[in-house]
């Protein structure tokens, strides 16, 4: 079941989960997904190659998408 | 108990065809994007201004040695400076792996959850007696810590010290260390172009800084590092000889 997380002060929080065949989870999903944009946020899909993709729109079909905090050069 | 593994799926909804960079390029416009040859040419500046920092040091010892023995004293002050500043750089470089205060061990055991769901079981292994992630990518090996990244180049004789963190002062270790390794994957270039570069110089002399579990990190990416690398095999996991950064199969 594909997953919304965010790394945040407690290690990681699943914000939400959905299915393909289930349109208002994955709306209310999507809602979480763009709230936690806009508090400053940034989305990121895990792909099984090992790479990261970042994305701004909540996918349908990724199993796990991560948000993560801005980085900076410390 | 675990986050669940990360199974992969298509982003075409999301993403299109050309996969973005990282966003946090935007506060750092005046940078060029980082690159291999660019790398290559600030390497060779560090070189170049230790060179500078340190010749006439060593040159006004040997010439008061030569001119007056007496002055040898004074010669050997100069050597010694001349010895701290590569050294003061390189001390600089290894900060960037020096971990905080342990955070709350909830949230650091959650943390790590996902951190390891995001690497291999090497990588892992590496984590838990180090505390740092090694991760392959087109530039070099990266070693990855809370507060920064050491890129350890092809060929294992320079090392790149960068300094970068995610934001905010609350976040457990291994959920800073899974910050930087999700946005390196995301862009290499993009993230060593927004990190602060702190040092760049020989592996061995920033080895002597480094502490004993940071040294297993290094020697390891040194190792990789070392071996003659396969061009154009396409995906992250692929290049990786240490496959260390490739999704459980769950």
């Amino acid at each position: 079941m594909p997953r919304l997380i965010r790394m945040d002060q407690t290690g990681h929080t699943t914000l939400a989960e959905w299915r393909a065949d289930d349109p208002a989870a994955f709306e209310a999903a999507a809602a979480a997904f763009r709230e936690q944009l806009d508090h400053g946020y940034f989305g990121l899909a895990a792909l099984p190659d090992g790479s990261a993709e970042q994305i701004t729109e909540l996918p349908l079909d990724v199993p796990t998408v991560i948000l993560r905090r801005p980085i900076a050069g410390g | 108990m675990s986050t669940g593994g990360l199974p992969g799926g298509s982003l075409a909804l999301a993403t299109g065809d050309r996969p973005a960079g990282l966003p946090e390029r935007a506060s750092v416009p005046w940078r060029p994007r980082v690159d291999d040859p660019l790398l290559r040419r600030v390497g060779r500046r560090w070189t170049i201004g230790t060179a500078w920092h340190t010749t006439p040091l060593i040159a006004a010892a040997a010439l008061l040695v030569t001119l007056a023995p007496v002055t040898a004293p004074v010669a050997i002050v100069l050597l010694a400076h001349a010895w701290i500043i590569p050294e003061l750089y390189a001390s600089r470089g290894a900060g960037v792996l020096r971990s905080r205060a342990p955070s709350r061990r909830g949230a650091e055991r959650r943390a790590l959850l996902l951190l390891g769901d995001l690497i291999d079981e090497r990588a892992r292994r590496l984590h838990e007696v180090s505390g740092l992630v090694l991760e392959l990518g087109e530039l070099g090996a990266w070693i990855i810590g809370e507060r920064g990244a050491v890129l350890v180049r092809p060929g294992a004789r320079r090392v790149n010290c960068y300094c970068v963190r995610a934001t905010g002062s609350d976040l457990p270790a291994a959920d800073r260390i899974a910050h930087l390794l999700l946005a390196l994957r995301c862009d290499e270039r993009d993230f060593a172009t927004v990190a602060n570069l702190a040092f760049s110089g020989a592996c061995w002399r920033l080895r002597r800084r480094l502490r004993p579990e940071h040294r297993l990190a290094l020697d390891a990416a040194r190792r990789v590092c070392s071996r003659p690398r396969a061009r154009g095999t396409g995906s992250a996991a692929a290049r990786s000889p240490l496959a260390v950064h490739a999704p459980r199969g769950r």
